[in-house]
């Protein structure tokens, strides 16, 4: 590779070129070309490689490829490529400048080796995807971005004041292992865990994601967060306080996503509770829990495209994707259900699926370093996975109560594109190896042990027996009952009143605190526009003898401070 | 040749002062343009070519008449000044080719020669403030640029009449200033009995415990800090700014304030001592907090307005505070920031004032709610304002981030933690400002159905010279990070009051 062709200058370069390619097959080609490209270079780059740069009489990385950074780097180009494929028939400049820019910004973060170039890309990232959000143009999905752009750009400030306090304590710029002995590297931390939506922070995603374009989506779904999962991989390794973030994750986004109808979101909180499991691994921070941590972000990133593939194409047939709405689509999206089955088994971890090659790593890893407790709560979140990726997403939306929609099979770009992502998603469980060959560390590692594909199967087919005895008894939360709303009212008289209670009660105080934020925040606001607003105190129109006063009093005071030694 | 550099200290303020006259004798309005614009680049190259002379740090000085100081009146440039020098006269050369076809819209036309007449000394006054090494003379030349700034604000009656009583305010406060000026140096004069820089150095380096000098300090600053606007003295700023003609405005806003900060600079540092207790005193407990009111404050004032020349010139406001910051924290990396603040400022603001100004002759309204959906309709424009509004918050890759960066660093040098938070705060409030900009040019439905064209090349081509200065200065931060390295050393160091190479004539003692 030469010195100054960096890959992420590459999709940046296609992000300017874009618009003056006439729209159309021709610009749908060209977007494809560019991953192809940024990949090739990626592959004749040998692991090692830096580029430096000078800044301010600082020497700074622009480009550093190891094999943790060339894992990422490299799905984030797989992942680039598979949803432009998904996204050949969109024929909006704004969402596909946008879809470049940012997967090159994610790469450009990727591969950056010291904090300044990783907050440029940073905030790249984020000033880039909010227009995936903003391309559906609606009023909603206009506010719905600009939470979601305020608090990633709080993020990327938070992390530019954190490099400032390291360098100060440290001396260093270099994007390395951090020890959390300073403010500085607690302040990255936080602006690493704001993009990873650790619990509390996590707002934002379930906020955005379903908000954006039906390809939006994929595309979001596959950056921001990986890239904090690979910034904690790579500042954070072996930091105990993430093992408990980490396993929270991976908890209390299945609750959320059981009671939730809209199949999108439920794949933003299945989404979340993936990286949870990324987070626990990272905090373990053995060569074999990195590797885990690696090897199911990869996994992650495919399957979860996948998914959000499939029901963005049901999306893009139906104009829904809420769960109350679907079912029954099998009959005419066949090709759509197979992928997302696929994708859903991955998810679940089903044994020769991607997920399970990958998610059992980190789960070995987290018992042979003795976190008995942590392991036990990863087990009962794989089954919450199952439970509502696994079953309840291809179940609503394919099979359930016959919606009576009779939509078209998915576009064929669409098709292609989650074959090739199924196909990926098989290949992986078939054939770990190779995904093993290119992880961090050389670890020997076989998941097919008999043991462990008894044990999955054993969780798998407890939590299917689970779900279909809830669900032949109706002791389903009561949520779900909404989607059958006409004939299984009845249904919720027998649901436990105990769990409607809770959720009632938790519902209603989530309520009260959201009204109360809202009122003292739009209190303040007026208070603001009183006081600072054009008829306001501080910049309404004033009598040149008030200027004057002002001018005498502060002489007045520059007087005092100097004829009376003051301090 | 030889004797173009040798007098080149003088040249710089000559040809500009000699312009005006002529522009009125003349009394064309094409020959007006032509005289003053050669004028204003003859004094760019000038400026430029004392900047490349005194970059490592050396000082120039030059007798006046061949008078030797402190007698007679001595110019002296060091680092300091001849970057504001250069500040002053790029701003000037790049507004001026602005102003021939901005005006026509704005300003009757028999008032044209009037304007490059009034242009000119504004630009002399300037010029010579930043350049002279003697006391009496910033306050002649502050008068000169004061007086043709009134006027140059009140031709901006043509369109909008309340750049008359604007106009009247800051004459009315200016004066003030100026007044409070004066009667520093006199009471100056009356402890020293010189009014020569370098001399009067020497001279009150023994006298900090004497009540007059302290007198005159407080004087000097405040009627001074009216010239900055300093934050409670901000009054007249927005007013001058948003009723004064687009490219006055936009020449303005880049120079005027920046000039008034180096004059403070100079007499703190230069004059006075920064050794002195109450120079300290008065640092911290004025300048410092009222920059930190004048970053929220003024931010958020800009949130709330409508008039997008008023927005600016708030936002102006917030800005100096972040210049007076640097002042405030008293340390050669505070002084450095302040420096490359002016510059980038200068370009930053210039190029907003004129975008907007071409928007402004297009739809003929400076309001935000009548620019919805320009965005489509003026694209370059457009642009060039977002360009300047990422420097106005510091976005990296934009001039404002490298000395908002220098600024941070400087706040961290000094172990200020706290002030550092608050210049990253605030500038989240420019954030809010600038979006608004954004959102109504680009995001806003367009209201109206008359279709407007692209601003003409006369206006988009000096924008866009400024915008380009931005972005390049952003991405190459050494060149003006090693000249405001050196001027401030020159400030803090006491470079100005020692050794200096006499150009032109040597003195007769």
């Amino acid at each position: 590779m030469s010195e100054w062709l960096h890959p992420a200058l590459i999709y940046l370069a296609g992000a300017a070129l874009l618009p003056f390619v006439p729209n159309g097959k021709l610009r749908a080609f060209a977007l494809l070309l560019v991953p192809l490209i940024g990949t090739a270079l990626l592959l004749t780059t040998p692991y090692g490689t830096t580029t430096e740069y000078n800044l301010f009489g600082e020497t700074l990385t622009a480009f550093r490829l190891d094999r943790l950074s060339f894992v990422f780097s490299l799905i984030f180009s797989v992942a680039a490529f598979l949803s432009l494929l998904y996204a050949w028939h969109v024929r909006d400049t704004m969402q596909q400048v946008a879809a470049l820019a940012y997967s090159g910004s994610a790469i450009g973060a990727v591969l950056a080796g010291d904090l300044i170039t990783l907050f440029v890309w940073w905030e790249g990232t984020a000033i880039a995807s909010v227009f995936l959000i903003w391309a559906r143009r609606t009023e909603g999905s206009y506010h719905t971005g600009m939470r979601y752009l305020i608090i990633q750009i709080a993020s990327g400030v938070v992390l530019l004041a954190g490099a400032v306090v390291h360098y100060r304590e440290t001396g260093s710029l270099a994007f390395d292992a951090f020890s959390l002995d300073g403010t500085g590297a607690w302040l990255i931390l936080l602006a690493f865990g704001i993009k990873c939506a650790f619990p509390l922070l996590h707002n934002w995603l379930q906020d955005s994601y379903p908000a954006a374009t039906i390809t939006g989506t994929v595309v979001l779904s596959a950056f921001t967060t990986k890239l904090a999962i690979y910034a904690l991989a790579r500042g954070f390794a072996g930091t105990d306080i993430l093992i408990p973030i980490g396993a929270t994750m991976t908890l209390f986004p299945i609750f959320f996503a059981v009671i939730e109808n809209d199949l999108r979101r439920v794949l933003t909180y299945s989404l979340n509770n993936q990286l949870g499991f990324m987070v626990v691994g990272i905090g373990v921070g053995s060569e074999l829990a990195i590797n885990g941590t690696a090897a199911h972000a990869f996994s992650h990133i495919l399957y979860k495209s996948l998914l959000f593939m499939s029901v963005g194409a049901v999306l893009f047939r139906t104009g829904t994707a809420k769960g109350s709405d679907l079912g029954g689509l099998y009959k005419t999206m066949p090709y759509t259900m197979i992928f997302c089955v696929i994708g859903a088994a991955s998810i679940s971890a089903f044994p020769l699926f991607s997920g399970f090659i990958s998610k059992s790593m980190i789960l070995s890893a987290a018992a042979k370093d003795g976190h008995f407790v942590v392991w036990m709560i990863l087990l009962f979140a794989s089954a919450g996975v199952f439970h509502h990726s696994g079953i309840k997403i291809p179940y609503f939306a394919f099979f359930a109560h016959d919606s009576g929609k009779r939509p078209a099979e998915a576009p064929w770009n669409m098709l292609l594109a989650m074959g090739l992502t199924a196909f990926l998603c098989i290949a992986i469980g078939v054939w770990p190896n190779a995904l093993y060959g290119i992880l961090p560390f050389d670890v020997k590692y076989n998941p097919y042990t008999t043991t462990h594909v008894i044990t999955q199967f054993q969780l798998l087919f407890f939590s299917a027996i689970a779900f279909g005895t809830l669900m032949r008894t109706g002791i389903y939360p009561p949520e779900l009952l909404s989607i059958n709303l006409d004939t299984d009212w009845t249904y919720r008289k027998i649901a436990p009143a105990v769990s409607g209670f809770v959720i009632m009660l938790v519902s209603a105080i989530w309520e009260e605190l959201k009204r109360g934020v809202s009122f003292g925040l739009s209190a303040g606001l007026s208070a603001l526009a009183d006081t600072f607003g054009p008829k306001g105190r501080f910049a309404g129109v004033q009598p040149t003898g008030t200027m004057v006063l002002w001018l005498a009093i502060l002489l007045g005071a520059a007087l005092a401070v100097n004829l009376f030694n003051i301090s | 040749m030889s004797a173009l550099v040798n007098h080149s200290l003088i040249l710089v303020v000559l040809i500009p002062l000699l312009a005006a006259p002529l522009c009125m004798l003349f009394g064309n309005r094409a020959v007006a343009f032509w005289i003053s614009f050669f004028a204003s680049l003859f004094a760019l190259i000038l400026s430029l070519h004392l900047l490349l002379m005194v970059i490592d740090g050396d000082v120039l000085s030059y007798h006046l008449g061949g008078w030797a100081p402190p007698l007679g009146i001595e110019y002296r440039v060091d680092a300091a000044n001849a970057l504001v020098l250069l500040i002053v006269s790029a701003i000037s050369t790049v507004v001026l080719p602005y102003a021939r076809v901005s005006i026509k819209d704005e300003i009757a036309e028999h008032h044209h020669t009037l304007f490059f007449a009034c242009y000119m000394l504004c630009f002399t006054g300037l010029l010579g403030v930043a350049i002279t090494g003697d006391a009496f003379n910033v306050f002649v030349f502050l008068e000169i640029s004061s007086l043709s700034t009134y006027v140059l604000v009140a031709l901006g009656a043509n369109k909008d009449k309340r750049a008359l009583s604007a106009a009247y305010d800051y004459l009315i406060l200016g004066t003030i200033g100026a007044t409070f000026f004066v009667i520093g140096l006199g009471l100056i004069y009356m402890s020293t009995g010189t009014l020569n820089m370098v001399d009067l150095s020497q001279r009150l380096a023994p006298l900090e415990d004497n009540k007059t000098v302290r007198t005159a300090f407080a004087f000097i600053v405040i009627g001074m800090g009216l010239k900055i606007a300093i934050y409670p003295l901000h009054r007249w700023l927005p007013g001058a700014y948003t009723y004064a003609p687009s490219a006055i405005s936009a020449f303005l806003a880049a120079t005027a304030t920046k000039v008034a900060i180096y004059v403070v600079l100079r007499f703190m540092f230069s004059v006075f001592s920064a050794k002195f207790g109450f120079e300290l005193d008065t640092v911290r407990l004025i300048f410092f907090p009222f920059a930190i009111i004048a970053m929220f404050a003024a931010s958020l004032i800009a949130v709330y307005q409508v008039n997008l020349k008023r927005l600016l010139a708030y936002s102006s406001i917030a800005q100096i505070g972040y210049m007076l910051l640097g002042v405030a924290l008293f340390s050669s990396a505070g002084l450095t920031a302040t420096m490359a603040h002016l510059f980038n400022h200068a370009i930053t603001k210039g190029a907003m004032f004129m975008a907007v100004g071409a928007i402004i002759m297009r739809i003929g309204s400076p309001l935000l709610p009548k620019m919805a959906g320009l965005g489509r309709q003026m694209p370059w424009t457009s642009a060039a304002i977002v360009l300047g509004g990422l420097s106005l918050i510091g976005v990296p890759g934009t001039a404002g981030f490298v000395s908002k960066w220098l600024l941070l660093t400087a706040a961290f040098q000094q172990g200020y933690w706290f002030i550092a938070l608050l210049i990253v705060a605030s500038s989240l409030l420019a954030v809010i400002y600038v979006w608004k900009c954004v959102e109504t040019l680009y995001l806003t439905p367009s209201t109206s159905n008359v279709a407007v064209a692209e601003a003409p090349l006369s206006l988009l081509v000096p924008t866009y010279v400024l915008v380009i200065a931005t972005i390049w200065f952003g991405l190459d931060a050494s060149t003006i990070t090693v000249a405001s390295q050196t001027a401030a050393e020159s400030l803090i160091g006491g470079g100005y009051g020692g050794e200096a190479t006499v150009m032109g004539v040597e003195g007769r003692k």
